[in-house]
């Protein structure tokens, strides 16, 4: 009886072996993620101050702050968003409320995986051939945010019609034996509980839209301009293109690199502080939700 | 009435959202038209500048000339005409700034308008020449004759390596090597990316607890979460010195940087694709296997992982797609050197790279502008073909669980 044990014990060595390495190279993920963070909170750490974040940039972007590039941020986010929750919302209830099993459902569906998978250089080509070009806004904040409106829709469809199918048909029939129509029932009964993720996918497309360069590219997106805009049609700085520029043809790329270290961190905040506020949102609105 | 209303305000709503649930797939016929469109029309335009014309003597033979060849003619390979079938007679160069070495200043007038005339004598008198002009001198009474250059070919444009989309007098529009660049630098990353992704799945779904496993989970997402931008800047200041230093290369900036930094991207696409398949695996199949003998590393790869196996294709083929498809982050590392890869270890340049890099300098409508739609439209199609098919592979999926 040497033979099965002795199997037994390879059996179990390679188990080791296996369950180990996977462990590692787990943290092996885990470890890029943190030398990412680490290396730009360390070096961007020193360089954000209240000026930083306020202040116009200067002499050819290697002094002064990026004020201009995160207003024209945060505009590009508000744009989109107007654009795209109401109808991402609108369509997912469709979706998933009022249409069946159906081959129209099936349809819609796969268009909209199809949309979230193409990529946003592409995006970037269409939005300057149809709203700078076609419908003639120019480059302006209306174009890049309509440009940025599309590509988050599918995201927006989707974590949408995630919310709403988590909420169990009990409460909609509740709702139809109370004697309210359908649509009552998705507006008193199904959106209510369903708002929590909702709004979290929300969240999570702000995170999004808010990284995104190549759309931005040729829609709005200004390489230098050190005022604010004044409407809809002007032409903006943003996050993430600034960082591309200053680190790869600002004046001098030596010299700007600590602003390149500071507009990296201040994108990763929004993408951390993006991150912790749909979790904490999720877990604590879905707390109340449940106690109702 | 009163109900009347309130039916009519639920229709209207009704429409509404059906309204709206059509906005993708109309998104998707709009790029399609314009994309298609515009990148198309490339095919209809000979390769030579709008507003530019070339010309020849009347009384030299040749009617055809190829854009290889007139780019030939220009750079001084070609110098006999006998070489594009017509007589033997040296070739004489002429463009549009050579003309101070014929005339003087005051012939040309004032206000340089005698300059057509001057140019229409020149190419008549000289039988071996051919010149570069622009379009609005060879309009009446022009003593030369204008030679149209085939249409940029779509068989060459897909299988020519050489890239320059700006060259005058012809545009030399060769895609090869670009697709080739993105093909090898997204192949090396899914190379990188899917055993790292894969072990971290499994170890995901099957090993960890459910403790870690909700540490582990945010911090994919995260990862996710990361701005390409910010991924590229990384790249340029941490992974490009040191592929630079561990190799010895006069540059870092290589094929190599681009598949790490997409490898890094395309992670949380594979490890969470991968961890949802290998969680549909029914329990009563794993029991079983445990059932009969096998420890739980067996169980994994022999019914796991087997059981699971289309899923993790499918996140693979779309990592691959992610990774074909991201731009920023392969722009600021790739070194954007459009010439047919050898190696991971030499600067590469990809489609989407092409296209965030050189649109911002091409006239629009232009053919410049004409060619970088086209090979949007590439970029496209593949993107398309990656998600068909992996729609097509969790459907299968899904009819085999039932």
């Amino acid at each position: 009886m040497d033979w099965p044990k002795k199997s037994e014990r390879n059996k179990n060595l390679k188990q080791i072996i296996a369950f180990t390495s996977f462990k590692l190279l787990s943290y092996a993920v885990v470890m890029i993620l943190f030398l990412i963070l680490a290396q730009i909170v360390f070096k961007g750490f020193s360089v954000i101050s209240w000026e930083f974040l306020t202040a116009m940039p200067e002499d050819g972007m290697t002094k002064g702050g990026i004020f201009p590039a995160i207003v024209g941020t945060f505009y590009l986010v508000l744009g989109s968003m107007i654009f795209a929750f109401p109808i991402g919302v609108l369509s997912a209830i469709y979706i998933n409320e009022y249409t069946k099993d159906s081959f129209y459902k099936r349809f819609i569906k796969l268009m909209t995986n199809s949309l979230a998978g193409i990529p946003s250089i592409v995006f970037g080509l269409f939005g300057m051939t149809l709203f700078v070009n076609t419908l003639g806004f120019g480059d302006s904040i209306l174009a890049g945010s309509l440009t940025l409106g599309l590509l988050t829709l599918p995201v927006v469809i989707r974590t949408t019609e995630e919310a709403l199918k988590s909420v169990d048909d009990s409460f909609r029939h509740g709702g139809y034996a109370l004697g309210a129509t359908k649509l009552q029932t998705i507006r008193r009964v199904v959106l209510p509980i369903a708002f929590p993720n909702i709004i979290t996918g929300l969240i999570l497309s702000i995170g999004r839209v808010s990284g995104e360069t190549a759309p931005i590219l040729f829609t709005v997106a200004a390489y230098f301009l050190p005022k604010l805009p004044s409407g809809i049609f002007d032409q903006v700085m943003a996050l993430p293109y600034h960082l591309y520029v200053i680190s790869t043809s600002g004046t001098n790329v030596a010299e700007s690199q600590p602003i390149a270290y500071g507009t990296a961190l201040v994108l990763i905040m929004i993408v951390l502080l993006v991150n912790i506020a749909a979790n904490t949102l999720r877990r604590y609105l879905g707390k109340k939700v449940k106690m109702n | 009435m009163k109900y009347f209303i309130k039916k009519l305000t639920e229709k209207f709503i009704e429409g509404a959202l059906f309204l709206s649930s059509t906005v993708t797939t109309l998104t998707i016929i709009l790029i399609v038209f314009f994309l298609f469109r515009e990148g198309f029309s490339l095919f209809k335009h000979s390769p030579v500048e709008d507003g530019f014309v070339i010309a020849v003597n009347k009384g030299n033979p040749v009617d055809k000339i190829t854009g290889p060849q007139i780019m030939d003619i220009f750079d001084q390979e070609i110098t006999n005409w006998e070489k594009v079938g017509g007589a033997n007679d040296s070739i004489i160069l002429f463009r549009i700034d050579n003309i101070s070495d014929y005339y003087t200043e005051a012939q040309l007038g004032d206000s340089f308008q005698y300059v057509p005339q001057l140019i229409s004598r020149l190419i008549d008198s000289i039988p071996g020449m051919v010149a570069f002009i622009p379009a609005t001198y060879a309009v009446d009474g022009f003593k030369g004759r204008v030679i149209e250059l085939p249409n940029v070919s779509m068989k060459k444009f897909f299988t020519e390596k050489e890239w320059y989309p700006t060259a005058q007098p012809a545009a030399q529009m060769g895609v090869l090597a670009l697709i080739m660049g993105t093909l090898w630098v997204s192949l090396g990353a899914i190379l990188l990316a899917l055993p790292l992704g894969l072990a971290t799945a499994i170890y995901m779904a099957e090993i960890a607890n459910e403790k870690t496993r909700r540490v582990l989970k945010p911090l994919i997402e995260l990862l996710a979460g990361i701005p390409s931008v910010v991924y590229g800047f990384f790249g340029l200041v941490i992974i490009v010195p040191l592929i630079q230093k561990v190799f010895e290369l006069p540059v870092g900036e290589t094929g190599l940087a681009g598949s790490i930094i997409l490898a890094i991207m395309a992670l949380p696409t594979i490890i969470t694709i991968s961890e949802d398949a290998l969680r549909t695996t029914p329990r009563a199949m794993k029991e079983a296997s445990l059932a009969l003998g096998a420890n739980k590393w067996q169980t994994i790869s022999r019914v796991t992982v087997p059981y699971a196996a289309s899923g993790i294709s499918a996140a693979a083929i779309l990592g691959m797609g992610r990774a074909i498809g991201e731009t920023m982050a392969v722009l600021m590392v790739t070194g954007n050197a459009a010439v047919m890869p050898h190696t991971l270890l030499e600067p590469v340049r990809t489609i989407p790279a092409t296209i965030a890099a050189e649109l911002g300098e091409a006239t629009q409508g232009g053919l410049h502008f004409k060619a970088l739609f086209a090979l949007g439209c590439i970029l496209f199609i593949i993107t398309m073909v990656v998600n068909l098919t992996v729609e097509y592979i969790s459907s299968k999926r899904k009819l085999t669980k039932r």
